[in-house]
């Protein structure tokens, strides 16, 4: 890494960082709000209940670039690469697609036919200046840039992005791929932000990945998805950063009546992972499934905050995560089924299972329910093994190796995740993403 | 060349306790053994300690397979040289289709030399063998795709590993208490299955309390482990006294094996 004096995440950083890129007023004009809070805001400490198993204390931010320019000859290289750092494109006939390196766009494309329908696909800043209108009615809306210092670093920094936005009754048969990767030692602030008009539909697989497995970095990030009335989005993020980088992230959709969101989260990466992931049910009859997978090695430590949020009658929510720890790693998960007073006849389900895959490893599991409706049906669990000697040895005695054998349990573990996923290329990469980190156990 | 597992004065604890001591035991290609004996007396172990499970520690002796050491192979190893162990209690394994499971499996044991990662067996070949296979022991296909053991009956259990004895086709097997577990009917059904993919084709051990499924099978040799040895060997008709008339007469004729026996049992009852 050459050793300049790049700008940070600092207040000159933050000069330098908006002066570098042509904006809208009212863009400007949020960023700088968001960097007067993020300012004020202290750091979460570990007594903040959420943070109480997550320990910052080795995050310096200070360390790394603010996005404010980016080196183009290694974003050349990448983008050479990208065919083969990505894999949740193998195979799949694509609509369209957004490459960003460390949060700067490399490359995007859409089908002419689906522009012509009046579909939005690209980068959000280049798209925040040519249809300010169309932006500024959703950005925000469903993120929150005061909910804690990340958030409010993120509103100031963030960088590139990723905007779809799909007209009332358009359906986008293919899927969009959306692909992020981050230098050694850099930052990706990427927003995305995903508008689905009524009866729209579309398929979104977005991956993220650093220049190599091992990678040092930052991601402050945020998802925002936004689903109107019988709205159908299936959206599949992989998230591969290097092991050596932080990752937070805010993630949040509101979907309206009779929608349907299917997200599927499968986590590997980084070296420190905090994400709030939250489906608010806004409207009567909204369904939304949520499929989780962490696998995680060394010293990795991943916490995903999940909260379905039910805010309207006869709304379904299933949200099913499932991890995997080997090494000295730890996942925490940590549940919500909220019900709001005026959300009757909530059907909703969080599951979590974990598998330990050395004495080591360690896996925090806390479901919980707010509930205040009083005709709902909620159910919660959370279970936690240990891969079973026994196992082993029976795979073995039919002629696995040992390793062949942690590979199969662990991946029929993930089995019941693979079984709702309906794209041939996700089962495939995520497939392929676990067995490249199982180890040898001996 | 006619093969030979062959196991002498073989010795093994579990943890610091000695279960087998000094067990000899000689099975060719082809031949039919029955291993009886009273609970407690060591069969499971010696079927364990045949496939190297890690809780059995050989303190002593040799198991050779045509002359080459079995005890310096890991389980999958010795799969791969062609032996077999029906389990008494097989493992679940949620989520991995039997068929899967067994396709693997068969790539395997077929091709010893394969490496992690390479093909497997066709897809096309190996169902049709599975199929065939399934039909012949009156399984319906549709159990190939469920999960390994997970959630079957006691007498499914016992099918699905009849039928990974008939897909993997090895040279020794040994048939832990096949036949437990299962009504009359599922013995005999049991039975014929075994007679019909082992009987002379493979060498056998077969551990059993019953004697349906020696009827099938007749044995060329019996033997009665009793503390942990091997104390007579005998033919068929050895078998078919121990089914009329238990163990009294092999206990009173080796007073110490049977104190050994009943130390050994109230120990693990004590577990």
């Amino acid at each position: 890494m050459p050793q300049t004096s790049l700008s940070t995440f600092d207040s000159a950083g933050f000069e330098s960082f908006v002066a570098s890129r042509p904006q809208p007023d009212w863009l400007l004009a949020l960023r700088r709000e968001a960097w007067q809070h993020a300012e004020t805001m202290q750091w979460p400490e570990r007594r903040h209940e959420e943070w109480i198993r997550t320990d910052i204390r080795t995050f310096q931010i200070q360390k790394y670039p603010a996005p404010v320019e980016t080196d183009a000859t290694s974003a050349v290289d990448v983008l050479a690469k990208m065919e083969s750092i990505h894999q949740l494109r193998d195979g799949v006939d694509l609509a369209g697609s957004i490459e960003t390196f460390d949060s700067h766009l490399v490359n995007e494309s859409i089908d002419e036919s689906l522009v012509a329908k009046g579909v939005v696909f690209g980068s959000l800043e280049r798209i925040a200046a040519e249809h300010p209108d169309l932006v500024r009615e959703y950005l925000y809306t469903a993120f929150d840039p005061d909910y804690d210092k990340f958030a409010a670093l993120h509103a100031a920094f963030w960088s590139g992005g990723q905007f779809l936005y799909v007209p009332r009754g358009v359906v986008i048969d293919r899927p969009l791929h959306i692909g992020s990767v981050m230098s050694d030692g850099g930052s990706d602030t990427s927003h995305t932000l995903i508008v689905l008009d009524e009866g729209a539909e579309a398929t979104v697989l977005h991956e993220c990945n650093s220049v190599t497995t091992d990678a040092k970095g930052v991601h402050l990030g945020a998802i925002e998805v936004i689903q109107k009335p019988g709205s159908h989005l299936r959206y599949v993020n992989l998230q591969e950063w290097g092991h050596k980088s932080f990752n937070f992230g805010h993630q949040r959709a509101t979907i309206g009546r009779d929608s349907t969101l299917q997200w599927t989260i499968a986590a590997m990466g980084s070296m420190l992972t905090k994400v709030n992931q939250t489906v608010e049910l806004t409207g009567a009859g909204a369904n939304s499934q949520v499929n989780g997978v962490m696998f995680t090695e060394g010293r990795q430590h991943l916490a995903y905050h999940t909260q379905q949020h039910h805010r309207a009658v006869n709304c379904h929510s299933d949200f099913l995560y499932k991890a995997a720890q080997q090494d000295q790693s730890r996942t925490v998960w940590r549940g919500m089924i909220k019900v709001d007073e005026e959300a009757q006849k909530t059907d909703g389900y969080q599951r979590n299972d974990n598998l330990v895959l050395s004495a080591s490893a360690r896996a925090d599991s806390i479901p919980g329910l707010e509930i205040e409706a009083d005709d709902v049906r909620c159910t919660h669990g959370s279970t936690t093994a240990k891969v079973d000697e026994e196992q082993i040895f029976y795979a073995r005695c039919r002629g696995f190796t040992r390793k062949e054998a942690t590979r199969m349990i662990v991946s029929g573990f993930f089995q019941q995740i693979f079984d709702r996923i309906t794209i041939d290329s996700v089962r495939e990469a995520l497939g392929a993403a676990i067995a490249r980190q199982v180890r040898e156990y001996e | 060349m006619t093969h030979t597992l062959k196991i002498e004065d073989l010795h093994v604890a579990v943890g610091d306790k000695p279960i087998l001591r000094g067990v000899n035991l000689t099975i060719h290609h082809g031949e039919t053994h029955a291993l009886m004996g009273p609970n407690g007396s060591g069969k499971s172990t010696l079927g364990m300690a045949i496939m190297g499970h890690p809780g059995y520690e050989v303190t002593g002796g040799s198991i050779t397979l045509d002359g080459e050491d079995v005890l310096a192979m890991g389980p999958d190893e010795r799969a791969r040289h062609g032996i077999f162990m029906a389990f008494q209690r097989p493992m679940a394994i949620p989520g991995v289709k039997l068929a899967d499971f067994l396709r693997h499996a068969t790539t395997n044991v077929r091709r010893p030399e394969r490496k992690e990662g390479e093909e497997l067996i066709p897809m096309r070949e190996f169902r049709k063998e599975l199929k065939d296979n399934m039909a012949h022991l009156r399984m319906d296909v549709e159990f190939a795709r469920r999960y390994v053991n997970d959630g079957f009956s006691g007498g499914e259990m016992k099918r699905a590993e009849i039928l990974q004895l008939a897909m993997l086709q090895p040279k020794f097997a040994v048939l832990d208490e096949t036949d437990s577990g299962l009504d009359a009917d599922a013995v005999r059904l049991a039975s014929e299955s075994i007679a019909d993919i082992g009987h002379q084709k493979m060498g056998l051990l077969i551990i059993t309390h019953h004697d349906k499924l020696l009827e099938h099978n007749p044995p060329e040799f019996t033997h009665v482990m009793l503390g942990g040895k091997i104390v007579e060997t005998g033919g068929k008709e050895l078998a078919e006294e121990l089914h009329r008339q238990g163990y009294d007469r092999v206990r009173k004729s080796h007073p110490q094996a049977d104190a050994v026996n009943q130390e050994m049992l109230a120990e693990e009852a004590t577990v």
